[in-house]
């Protein structure tokens, strides 16, 4: 039995919990934790180890998907986390710009430690509030060849095209190496 | 759709950054604390700007600008309130009290006042409204966006957002390969050009500082000036370790063989069948 691994990353209540939930076969065994900070009180629960999200491949190769606690004060799990993946997506909360430079320093973070493939998604564009892509683009400063996609993480298909977009760039990263 | 927050967390420069490069037309409206402004843009390029506590009128701007004295200023308010600002700029030229050049300059000095002004805001509710002009009856003038975004770099004086923008001095730099002007065109001091003359996929933001005996704050200035007006970016060194196929630990010195390279691919294969078939 083979297992690979790929990990969505992103600021606090970007919908990395959402993403997994929406793929994964199992339910995801997040450590979710009662938000006691006044500052992060804008939802009630957060992630604070990590979700984690499986899906079976076939009889020998199952794909994990991990994710990463919200919250600075975890970042030392990154590095752990980022040993070994395959890639990652970077989750973006479109409607609120006061997350962007974080999700900028995030990406650059984990590109540091691993120099894997990666997508940014630009997560709640159901919501009237979000910035356009274009726009998204030029405010994280994404070179032309870093795919940027629209994403809803409640809605399956709109996550299932971000994790293909991602293995599509894996093989391609494999061709040209 | 939306594009709107608050300058704290998206600054000025970002935005004109922004606006530039998406080619935007429309108006920037800005409420800080204490005073309000507003920027109208064309197809990327600024030409009109107005301070909420301010007339911003024809009569007021070349007051300002000394090209009417004070008695004249006061003969126009009265005299010519009602009209607007292009009646009154041909009735001034007829009249031979100042050239459309004045007029031109002047306009083009309130706005680049208003901008660089509203860079040092720290703080302030922001939103475009997307094709929203100026009334037909003021006279704009489009301005570039490259120098201004440079010059706002020059005045910035946060220090830790520079650390945010640019964490690791480790990076290198390389020349967009679309930028929207050509750099020759760009007014740039001499420590600037100097940063210039030394970006190269090669060369660290590191060595370009030690070279130019810069120090972090100075070539993160600098250099965030370059990278908002969108004339580089920033790389990983050339040299540095470029990315692994999955399944090669980085401990393995040697190329991958053909069967490992076919092996990877497979499983990647596998991968997208399955997520397909969700
Ligand atoms: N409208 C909308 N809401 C979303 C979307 N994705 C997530 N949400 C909501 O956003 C909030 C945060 O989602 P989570 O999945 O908990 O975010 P997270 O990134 O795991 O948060 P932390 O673990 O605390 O960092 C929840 O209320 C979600 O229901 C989306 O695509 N659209
Ligand atoms: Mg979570």
């Amino acid at each position: 039995m083979q297992t690979v691994k790929m990990v969505v990353t992103g600021p606090f209540n970007s919908g990395k919990t959402q993403f997994i939930q929406a793929v994964s076969e199992i339910d995801v065994v997040s450590t979710e934790r009662r938000i006691t900070s006044e500052a992060e009180r804008i939802k009630e629960n957060t992630t604070v180890a990590m979700d984690f999200g499986r899906i079976t491949v076939d009889a020998d190769l199952v794909l994990y998907l991990f994710g990463t606690p919200g919250q600075k004060r975890f970042d030392f799990m990154w590095e752990i986390l980022s040993e070994g993946m395959l890639g990652f997506v970077v989750m973006v909360d479109s409607t609120r710009p006061e997350t962007f430079r974080e999700a900028k320093s995030i990406l650059e973070t984990f590109r540091a430690y691993a120099p894997t493939p990666y997508v940014v998604a630009a997560n709640k564009q159901d919501n009237d509030e979000a910035w356009p892509i274009e726009d998204l683009r030029i405010a994280l400063r994404l070179a032309p060849e870093i795919k940027l996609i629209p994403c809803v993480a409640t809605e399956r298909e709109k996550v299932k095209t971000v994790l293909l977009e991602l293995l599509y760039s894996i093989l391609a990263e494999m061709e040209t190496s | 759709m939306a594009l709107k927050g608050n300058l704290r967390d998206f600054s000025t420069t970002q935005l004109l950054n922004l606006i530039n490069l998406a080619k935007k037309t429309g108006t920037l409206v800005v409420e800080g604390p204490n005073q309000a402004a507003q920027l109208a843009f064309r197809n990327g390029k600024l030409i009109y700007g107005q301070l909420a506590q301010e007339d911003g009128n024809l009569t007021s701007i070349l007051h300002k600008a000394g090209k009417l004295n004070d008695e004249q200023a006061r003969v126009l308010r009265e005299r010519a309130a009602r009209s607007t600002d292009k009646e009154l700029g041909l009735l001034l030229i007829n009249a031979g009290y100042v050239s459309q050049t004045d007029i031109l300059l002047s306009i083009r000095a309130h706005v680049l006042d208003i901008v660089y002004r509203l860079i040092t805001w720290v703080e302030g509710l922001f939103r475009f409204e997307q094709g929203v002009m100026p009334s037909e009856d003021r006279i704009t003038v489009p301005i570039e966006l490259e120098n201004v975004i440079i010059e706002g770099a020059r005045r910035m004086r946060e220090w830790e957002r520079l650390v945010e923008e640019l964490p690791s001095l480790d990076m290198a730099l390389k020349f967009t390969e679309h930028p929207n002007v050509n750099i020759r065109d760009m007014k740039l001091s001499v420590e600037e050009w100097r940063v210039v003359s030394f970006i190269n996929p090669k060369n660290s933001m590191k060595a370009i500082a030690k070279q130019n005996n810069l120090t972090d704050l100075e070539i993160r200035r600098i250099v965030y000036g370059l990278l908002q007006a969108g004339l580089v970016e920033v790389i990983r060194p050339e040299g540095a370790p470029r990315p692994l196929p999955f399944g090669l630990s980085p401990r393995k010195p040697s190329p991958p063989t053909p069967a490992e390279k076919t092996a990877a691919r497979g499983l990647v294969n596998r991968l997208i069948a399955r997520i397909r078939s969700l």
